[in-house]
């Protein structure tokens, strides 16, 4: 058994600063593991949001060392652990206290997006027939658990502070889904051009760098998508055909 | 007196699961308000973990299957002490209950031919569940969420409900607090549903997360609702046992159904030495057979891997026991070795995604080349709030339960895939007659006394401060109890030493305190935990040491065998007495009607 030292940030939207806590690391640790047992041991009330501890509820982000991560699938001996380890809150929400931050926004946005509107079905009973081929996209998309460091990461949010005009990776991924979908039917081109405002992002693809569920965000999802908001909307020939052609 | 803030609605769902969601779907699509209470942030809870798929009988792979063999398969399952009428039910409804999840916009895995893809699981006869990959839970929890939030229901994130509000014998409300700024709130309603899922965090080893502390069990055992068949709790065979921080998590059983072989240290497939008399006509009797079985060969019988987990678990068990186990206490799950049959086997492990995650990440193991090493894990309680077949509606007028949190469906063991079905099924049934019920019986009366009492059993903590003992000790404790002595193999002596240190543990549940302040604070919580997951732990003994068998999840060593004139007659209910002490009662099986009795009967063939 050996130490370790974490420098955890304790506060809230009125300020705070790192903590160091110092704890016994073994083998196979993961950083929630480190966090849980200093809140056993002398933190009672350290606030971590947390469920599944297993990668698939997206609960637990945080900036381990600066980097936005899961801290249930971050292990220690990923770590220099000769140093302190810091664990900061995203920084692109308002703080709640100590790990936690008020992600509500998300919640918001995604209530802005069209939901998925069904297609008539193939058959007779109702249903759909579909090939896998046709829904290895889309199931990329759907594999988000919505851990919000895509969000975390986006330049556009981080630092521009952008949250009412942009919607952001994860709701460019959640619109690629529906785009995607053999079976949906619904438009959502206009909308990610004028109110979701696709086009702030300018494909620095640190969402994809970051993402726990290896989603190919940016050459997937964002820019399949930005290319149809293009040959809609800024197609040369189209254009000259809408101001001179036939009515 | 604290000070609360007041929210009203015609239903309240409590719990944002699988059950929970689909609960308040349906009521809000009755044209009634709805209030669904979440634990957690919208889109977490549990069901996100639920991996191997959803059990329902739609015969896209094998046209021999029918809702008669998936009731059949249940009862079999749950060793014949299931509420029937709940297993026709969701025998019946599961396939329209999955087809409207694509109508909702989940992407199902597909046949060759288009339609949704279904695979082997234990204890099913035939392919049956719909899956996507191994992350079935998340596709489902997604589509409710997704859909949901378009219907009007109003969303109550990180809020914990302390108590339910009563008015004479019907429910009137709940009383709780929200997480981030931990304002006491009361909800009055019409109806309230419980879908608050399961006490895997009462043990030690658990495939659980923390949100799973028998909430809902403990809030209509309080409100005088009858719980049933408390004793039958789940240890999943395949949960991961190295490194020992995610100790518990599991391994899904679809690891099974694309292959993978259980062996012992000696490299010996064990589970060939032990299968049980009413399994032998359906399962191979050879490795070659059982290989055919997993690649969708329609002559060939199951491998002895994917029988009953219940069965597969005290397999391992026995292993372990017998000095034949793994370096880290458990066995070898072995899919990389699938590679002596097909070309391509990589890729084919690749179809479990999060499984090969999960264990690079975690264990730093490429399963496509290298053994797992698992062991049991607690998983599931068949247990729960006794409710009606039909509408869900538990002894208490008002007070609905639906998925984890009832009993009935599954019997003394559930097999795998009828989980997330039962939660679709249920929780559109629960929500549907709390709707009604809501519009046919109007508002009780919300009772200041009881608000004040509850209120003042949430905050004691913070009088008795910091100095007082910590919250987690008592936690801690309890699930080293529970594992020990209440846990996969289960003697008298053990379990009435258990209750001696339940007991224990309840007078310090009562002295623990917290640091701090109210806002976003997991001590304050873990100290109103401690409470539901003692009622459960309670319930789960008493049940536990009256059953003088063995049965499904429940394994006697000093009774090792079922006693079909007697136990097999009758449910345990277990309820708060009179004197405010756990009373326990024999409840006779209801006697089945001849159709279903036929069912089943054509499936013992």
């Amino acid at each position: 058994m050996s130490k370790a030292t974490f420098s955890v940030w304790r506060g809230d939207k009125s300020g705070g600063k790192l903590v160091d806590y110092t704890t016994e690391v073994s083998e196979g640790m993961v950083v929630l593991d480190a966090v849980h047992q200093i809140q056993a041991e002398s933190a009672n009330d350290m606030a971590v949001r947390w469920n599944c501890k297993a990668g698939k509820c997206g609960s637990c982000s945080a900036e381990i060392n600066g980097m936005p991560k899961l801290m249930c699938m971050t292990r220690l001996n990923t770590l220099d652990l000769s140093k302190p380890v810091t664990i900061e809150p995203m920084r692109a929400f308002p703080s709640i206290r100590d790990l936690v931050t008020d992600v509500s926004w998300n919640f918001r946005v995604k209530k802005t997006i069209k939901k998925f509107k069904p297609r008539k079905p193939d058959a007779p009973d109702g249903t759909w027939r579909v090939q896998n081929e046709d829904i290895e996209r889309p199931q990329e998309m759907r594999k988000c658990i919505e851990c919000f460091l895509c969000q975390d990461v986006c330049h556009v949010l981080r630092d521009h502070q952008k949250h009412e005009e942009f919607i952001g990776p994860r709701f460019l991924v959640y619109t690629a889904a529906l785009e995607m979908n053999p079976i949906d039917d619904d438009d959502r081109v206009d909308d990610l051009k004028f109110k979701h405002n696709i086009g702030f992002c300018n494909i620095t693809k640190c969402c994809t760098k970051v993402c726990p569920e290896h989603i190919t965000i940016t050459d997937n999802a964002i820019i399949p998508l930005k290319e149809r908001v293009v040959d809609r909307h800024y197609d040369p020939l189209k254009k000259l055909l809408k101001v001179f052609g036939p009515k | 007196m604290a000070e609360f803030q007041t929210h009203e609605h015609d239903v309240i769902v409590i719990g944002a699961g699988g059950a929970g969601l689909r609960a308040a779907i349906e009521a809000s699509s009755a044209g009634v308000s709805v209030g669904l209470i979440c634990k957690s942030l919208l889109g977490k809870a549990h069901t996100v973990m639920a991996e191997g798929g959803m059990a329902a009988a739609m015969a896209n792979v094998d046209d021999r299957d029918s809702w008669k063999v998936h009731f059949a398969d249940t009862m079999r399952g749950g060793q014949y002490l299931n509420n029937w009428r709940m297993a026709e039910l969701h025998a019946q409804q599961a396939p329209d209950r999955v087809r409207e999840l694509e109508a909702w916009g989940a992407v199902f895995d597909r046949t060759k031919d288009g339609k949704i893809l279904q695979r082997n699981f234990g204890g099913h006869r035939y392919p049956r569940l719909a899956h996507v990959g191994d992350r079935t839970g998340l596709e489902m929890i997604r589509t409710l969420q997704d859909h949901g939030i378009h219907q009007g229901i109003t969303v109550y994130m990180e809020h914990t409900v302390a108590g339910l509000l009563k008015d004479g014998n019907r429910v009137s409300g709940a009383i709780g607090y929200d997480r981030e700024k931990g304002v006491l709130r009361v909800f009055r309603a019409k109806a309230v549903v419980l879908a608050t899922g399961g006490v895997g965090r009462a043990f030690k080893i658990t495939s659980n997360s923390w949100e799973y502390t028998g909430d809902g069990h403990s809030l209509a055992y309080e409100a005088g609702a009858d719980l049933v068949d408390m004793e039958f709790v789940q240890f999943h065979p395949t949960g991961m046992v190295w490194p020992p921080s995610v100790r518990g998590i599991l391994v899904t059983e679809g690891v099974r159904g694309e292959g993978g072989v259980l062996r012992n240290k000696d490299g010996k497939r064990f589970m060939f030495d032990d299968i049980p008399d009413n399994y032998k006509p359906q399962t191979a009797d050879n490795p070659e057979e059982g290989w055919r079985y997993t690649q969708g060969d329609k002559s060939a019988r199951r491998p002895p891997e994917l029988l009953t987990r219940d069965h597969v678990a005290r397999c391992i068990n026995r292993e372990v026991k017998a000095g034949r186990g793994s370096p880290h206490g458990g066995v070898f799950l072995d899919i990389a070795w699938i590679k002596e049959k097909i070309s391509n086997a990589p890729e084919h492990i690749k179809k479990l995604p999060s499984m090969y995650h999960q264990f690079k990440q975690l264990a730093d193991l490429d399963i496509t080349t290298t053994p797992m090493e698992v062991g049991p894990t607690t998983h599931y309680i068949m247990g729960g709030v006794k409710v009606d077949g039909e509408t869900q509606m538990s002894t208490v007028p008002g007070l609905f339960a639906a998925g984890e949190v009832a009993g009935g469906l599954h019997g003394a063991n559930r097999l795998g895939g009828n989980s997330l079905s039962d939660l679709l099924v249920f929780g559109k049934l629960a929500g549907e007659h709390a709707a009604k019920y809501a519009k046919a019986n109007g508002a009780g009366q919300v009772h200041q006394d009881q608000v004040d009492a509850a209120a003042k059993a949430l905050l004691a903590p913070f009088e008795r401060g910091a100095n007082a003992e910590s919250p987690y000790k008592v936690q801690y404790d309890l699930q080293d109890n529970m594992q020990a002595l209440v846990g996969i193999v289960r003697k008298e002596d053990e379990m009435l030493k258990a209750l001696d240190v339940i007991e224990g543990l309840k007078k310090r549940a009562g002295t623990v305190g917290v640091a701090g302040n109210r806002e976003y604070n997991p001590g304050w919580h873990t100290a109103f935990d401690l409470g539901n997951l003692l009622t459960c732990a309670e319930a789960i003994a008493r049940a536990a040491v009256a059953r003088k068998e063995s049965r499904g999840g429940h394994f006697r060593e000093d009774f090792p065998n079922k006693d079909e004139k007697g136990f097999g007659t009758f449910n345990h209910v277990i309820r708060k007495g009179p004197d405010g002490k756990m009373q326990l009662v024999q409840v006779p099986l209801t006697p089945m009607p001849q159709h279903l009795k036929d069912a089943i009967e054509q499936e013992k063939k």
